[in-house]
This record gives structure tokens, C-alpha cells and sequence, in this order.
């Protein structure tokens, strides 16, 4: 996996895929078994964490409690490794400060903070510094939703702003289509597609990488119900956008799920789930049948790699 | 204060029909799921499922039996026997509510159930919760700070704020009606859209005017002026290249199906919902089309929703 300089590269998986591993392999906290890490056109396979010059944000906030907001953020700069001048520290931790709008917690104790004030100490711990890297391991899952949407903005921006170099590990399918230039999509220690959030989503190589981006999921179904196989189609992959209703297969309505700016609904077909979007001012009664057929649906085989 | 772990200072509360507000918890046919789980750590699982049936001095045949019913329903007959100690959450919150199910109370009061679980196992888990409830016809009071949650959960979701309760409706009429600018930032994400401008509105009037441009909205039914606010919920927004409302386009979030376009308005900033077909950069100036049927306007000092023949039948429930 190359990661350009700037962009920003979300790893997607669900738990277990390898994320967090690759994560803590990349900064040097755990060690390879085999092949090569490079950064910068360096090796770093026998570096120290110190030595390569990454800087990590971890799930848990992990601030040192005994200190303020300022110590916390200066902390990482006046190691003796850096050995910065204090003029620029304070510098610097206005500049982040600013920018994760924490300026007014400066002298807090890292205790006296919210929740999302924490995680923005610990976004800045690691924005003060200008390492190779940025290694962030779902930084804003502990966080509640509207904070999340917040914080996403303000970390691309950031990102964006200074240009920096960022592999941030996620399974929110949201964060990864909003925040990614390029989104790797692990699948049990693989990885399996590489690509930008558009190319993973309309262009699959999977129905394993089809599943993990689009909500609701995908609707795997065998390609005989509509009667589409042929050359080799064994499976086809209907999202929302991809089902027509109106003519085709009569689908029961099981459930009517009401989100606000759209209806999910959940349809068996012969024994199978789907799941689907309407309108959500259209009513849809439990026990009815609509009917519905795949439009121009992605087509795989029986071991799930994608045909056309 | 339902479940009786506090006591009222006034008001009353009725269990199908009887005042129980001053009853101790254990007089309440109620069940309780916390998020933190809560479970008995020096009992096994089956004996933290069977502990409240030996509690209310039921015979050993029929306990059995209970338990067996409800772990096959939740599906954790095979950790019956294991100590809840290295039990996933996942795993403990099925525990958890297998203790509140056998008991068969009259209501279930479940407190954030799910906020201990990992992200991703939360949306599977909500499922889970969903479907059980429709198989059992539960009465369940559920509290989150999810709305995404309370939408998919709720048949009638209680919107609240500061100990009041700002709105009491289905999910889809507290979304297209909200009471209150509260309400309307709670639920929905990207939340409504606050234009601010100051104008005055009467009775009968089916337009507005921002910035000198007059925007057309549902029938007032009120008299009000001063600080008002002109709310649009984000998939309400389309864009054209006439229009006298313009934005300019300051960022683009591409989600799949539908992209999110963060605009600068002469009235604020704004975030629209539109198809991801539609071909949208960074610094273009378009047209905006509100779609008048669905706007709410707010008076800003209160927060509350101006009457309208949108949402008269909602507000007159409070």
C-alpha cells in the first residue's frame, strides 16, 4: 500500500480486519514479521517509534491527567529529542489551539474537559508536531453523533489546510466517504481494494468490499431470482439506486423504518431481505407486496469476486 | 423516576392504570437494562437470567422452563454456563436483557442499552432490539442521545431538553414538524438549516423575505415579528442556475447515493442534500429553490415554531 504525500488514507474494516495492527506496525509499536515499511523513501523496519518521526491519536483520549490543556499539547515538544525553543511552543500550541477551537481550555486540567474537548487535546497533541505521518485509530467513535459530524469537518479542513499526510483507521462507512482521498479496505489482514471512496463504492472487486461502503448495505441475492445469470453470474448486488420498483419479483413489506429525510424499507423476497429507500411521505403498509427488479445491478460470481 | 429508582417530588405515574409514583421499585412490574449491564459478576449467566424468578418464589419446573424460552429467543444457550466475567459486551447486554424478558413485567426502561458496546456492534445490536420488541409487543421506554437511534427504535419518540419535554410524536412528525429549534437541530443529520433574518409575519401570509428575496413558505397562522429564523431541512434544497437566492458553494462530502453541499447564504451558512449525479465544485455560484411546503420558520427569543397550517395539528398537542 503507497500512501501519497497529502492525502489522506482511511483503512475500512470491521473488527479484527487488521486496522489497528497495521496502525501500530506503520508507528513501530508492534513488530513485523515480514516485508518493509518505508517512509519517506526510508526503511524503517529497525526504527524506534521516536525515530520515525509519527505521531498517534488513539481511540481512548489517553492525556496525561495530572496535566493542563497547554502541557498536554506542549508535552510532545519539548522532548529531548525535539529540544523545541519555548517561544516557538507557544506558538505553536496557540496555532493548534485555535484551530481545534480549544483556546479558551488552555489552562484546564486535562480532566476538567468534555468529551469532545478530550479528544480535540489529543488531535492537538499530535497536530503540534509536524511528523512524516499522521496515525489516527478512530479517533471520534467514543464521540456522540453530532459531535462526530462536527469534529469530521474540522479534521479534513485541517488536514486539507496543512497539507498533511494522514492514515486514519475507521469502520464508519460515513467518515470514510467524507474524509478519504483513498480508502483500503482490510479484509482479514488483506487488503483487498485500494482506491478513492467513489471508485470503492460504484466499482466493487467484491462483494465483501461492495458491503462495506453504502447505507443501508448492499442486497446480495442470488442472480437466478431475477434470472440474470449467465456468463458466470451467480450473485448480484442491488444497492437502493439499483432497484426499480413497479414491475418485476412481489417483495412483502416486513417493516417500514422512518429516518426523517428517508424511508427504509424491509422487503423478504422468497425467503431473501432486502433492504431499500422511498420516499418517505409515500405509505407503505406491513403485509403488502410492491414489486421490484434490479436496475443495472453489479454482477459477481459464486466466490464473490466481481464479474461486471 | 418510572422504574422507581427516584421518587417524584409532585405528579403521578400510571401503570396500566394504577398510580404506582410512590412505590418502591420492587412493588413496579418493571425491568431494567442499563448501559453499563449491571450483571451479577459472582453468578454465571444462568444464574443472573434465573436470580429474579427465584426472587419472586417461582417453582423450579417453570423457571427452568423460562429461562430456557428466553435464552433461545435471545440466542445464548451456549454461554449459559460461563461466568459473565470474559463475556463480550455484546454478549452481556443479551444477558442483560434476558433478565429484564423473563420476568414478563408490564414495561421494559432500558437507559442508553447500548452505549457501551463498540460502534460498529451497536447498529446489529439496535436490530436485535428492534425485532425482539416487535416479537414480544413489549412496552419499552428507551433513552439515547442517538437520534439516529430513536428514529429507527421509536414508535413515538419524546424529544428532551433542560427536564422539559419539547416534543412527543412520531418519528416522522417531530422530523417534518418540530415544535422547536431544539427539536429541529436534534434530529436529522446534516440537522435543519437556520436562515436567521429579521422580519414580521401575519396571519395568513404564505411568504418571507430575506435579504429582499421573497421566499414562499406554508399559510401563518400566527401574528409575530423581531429575530426569525427560516428553517430547511437539507434534502429540501435543490439548486438551479436562475433563482434569486444564491449560495456559493464553500465544501462538497460525497456519500454514494447523495452528496452533502456546504453553501454561504446572505442569511448563514447551509448544508443541502442532493443526488451525487448532480456535478457540484468547490466556489460555483447557484440558484436555491426551498421547497415551501416543507419550511418551518422560528421565532429566535423562544425557539418556538410560528403556526402554520403545516404544523397547527401537531403544536396544538404541545
Amino acid at each position: 500500500m503507497t500512501i501519497p504525500e497529502g492525502a489522506f488514507v482511511v483503512l475500512l474494516g470491521p473488527t479484527g480486519a487488521g486496522k489497528t495492527t497495521t496502525l501500530r506496525l506503520i508507528s513501530g509499536l508492534e513488530k513485523l514479521d515480514q516485508g518493509e515499511i518505508s517512509i519517506g523513501g526510508r526503511v524503517v523496519n529497525k526504527e524506534t517509534p521516536a525515530q520515525r518521526d509519527v505521531a498517534m491519536v488513539f481511540q481512548q483520549y489517553s492525556l496525561y491527567p495530572h496535566l493542563s490543556v497547554r502541557d498536554n499539547l506542549a508535552f510532545p515538544l519539548r522532548s529531548p529529542m525535539l529540544k523545541t525553543p519555548e517561544v516557538e511552543i507557544e506558538r505553536k500550541i496557540a496555532e493548534v489551539a485555535s484551530v481545534l477551537q480549544i483556546s479558551d481550555k488552555l489552562d484546564n486540567k486535562a480532566t476538567q474537559l468534555s468529551g469532545g474537548e478530550m479528544q480535540r487535546v489529543s488531535i492537538g497533541r499530535a497536530l503540534v508536531r509536524n511528523p512524516s505521518i499522521y496515525l489516527m485509530d478512530e479517533p471520534l467513535s467514543s464521540l456522540d453523533a453530532k459531535l462526530r459530524t462536527e469534529l469530521r469537518v474540522e479534521l479534513k479542513r485541517i488536514q486539507a489546510t496543512l497539507g498533511a499526510t494522514l492514515l486514519y483507521v475507521t469502520h464508519d462507512q460515513i467518515e470514510a466517504m467524507t474524509m478519504a482521498t483513498h480508502v483500503g479496505v482490510l479484509n482479514h489482514g488483506r487488503l483487498v481494494q485500494y482506491g478513492s471512496p467513489r471508485e470503492i463504492y460504484e466499482n466493487p472487486n467484491s462483494v465483501y468490499v461492495a458491503s462495506r461502503l453504502g447505507l443501508p448495505r448492499i442486497n446480495i441475492l442470488p442472480a437466478e431470482l431475477f434470472g440474470l445469470t449467465g456468463n458466470g453470474a451467480a450473485q448480484i448486488g442491488m444497492r437502493p439506486e439499483q432497484i426499480r420498483q413497479g414491475s418485476g419479483q412481489p417483495a412483502e413489506v416486513i417493516r417500514v423504518e422512518h429516518l426523517g429525510d428517508q424511508t427504509r424499507l424491509h422487503l423478504k423476497l422468497q425467503g431473501h431481505d432486502i433492504t431499500t429507500l422511498v420516499d418517505p411521505h409515500v405509505t407503505y403498509d406491513v403485509g403488502s407486496n410492491i414489486s421490484i427488479e434490479p436496475n443495472d445491478p453489479l454482477y459477481f460470481d459464486d466466490n464473490g469476486n466481481r464479474i461486471f | 423516576m418510572i422504574a422507581g429508582l427516584e421518587l417524584p417530588t409532585s405528579g403521578e405515574i400510571y401503570l396500566d392504570g394504577e398510580e404506582i409514583s410512590q412505590r418502591p421499585p420492587s412493588q413496579r412490574d418493571i425491568a431494567c437494562v442499563f448501559q453499563m449491564f449491571a450483571l451479577n459478576p459472582h453468578m454465571n449467566v444462568r444464574k443472573n437470567i434465573l436470580y429474579p424468578l427465584v426472587s419472586l418464589g417461582m417453582r423450579r419446573a417453570d423457571i427452568k422452563a423460562k429461562v430456557a424460552e428466553v435464552s433461545n429467543i435471545l440466542g445464548i444457550n451456549d454461554i449459559l454456563d460461563r461466568p459473565t466475567g470474559g463475556l463480550s459486551g455484546g454478549d452481556r447486554q443479551r444477558v442483560a436483557l434476558a433478565r429484564a424478558i423473563v420476568r414478563d413485567p408490564k414495561a421494559f426502561m432500558m437507559d442508553e442499552p447500548l452505549g457501551a458496546l463498540d460502534a460498529e456492534f451497536r447498529e446489529h445490536m439496535s436490530e436485535e432490539l428492534r425485532a425482539l420488541h416487535d416479537r414480544m409487543k413489549a412496552t419499552t421506554v428507551y433513552v439515547t442521545h442517538d437520534q439516529l437511534e430513536a428514529m429507527q427504535m421509536g414508535d413515538k419518540i419524546v424529544v428532551m431538553n433542560n427536564a422539559v419535554v419539547e416534543q412527543f410524536g412520531e418519528p416522522q412528525e417531530i422530523y417534518d414538524k418540530p415544535a422547536t429549534m431544539f427539536v429541529a437541530d436534534f434530529i436529522g443529520s446534516p440537522s435543519m438549516n437556520f436562515l436567521r433574518f429579521e422580519g414580521a409575519v401575519q396571519k395568513g401570509d404564505n411568504s418571507v423575505t430575506l435579504s429582499g428575496i421573497r421566499l414562499a413558505v406554508p399559510k401563518q397562522l400566527q401574528d409575530l415579528q423581531g429575530d426569525l429564523v427560516f428553517g430547511v431541512r437539507p434534502e429540501q434544497i435543490s439548486f438551479t442556475d436562475d433563482g434569486a437566492y444564491r449560495g456559493l458553494v464553500l465544501a462538497v462530502e460525497y456519500l454514494g447515493t447523495t452528496q452533502i453541499v456546504t453553501l454561504e447564504t446572505p442569511n448563514g451558512d447551509l448544508k443541502a442534500r442532493v443526488n451525487s449525479s448532480q456535478v457540484i465544485n468547490v466556489g460555483d455560484r447557484v440558484g436555491l429553490n426551498f421547497n415551501p411546503a416543507t419550511i418551518t420558520l422560528f421565532h429566535e427569543q423562544s425557539g418556538r415554531a410560528i403556526v402554520s397550517e403545516l404544523n397547527s395539528g401537531v403544536l396544538a398537542n404541545g
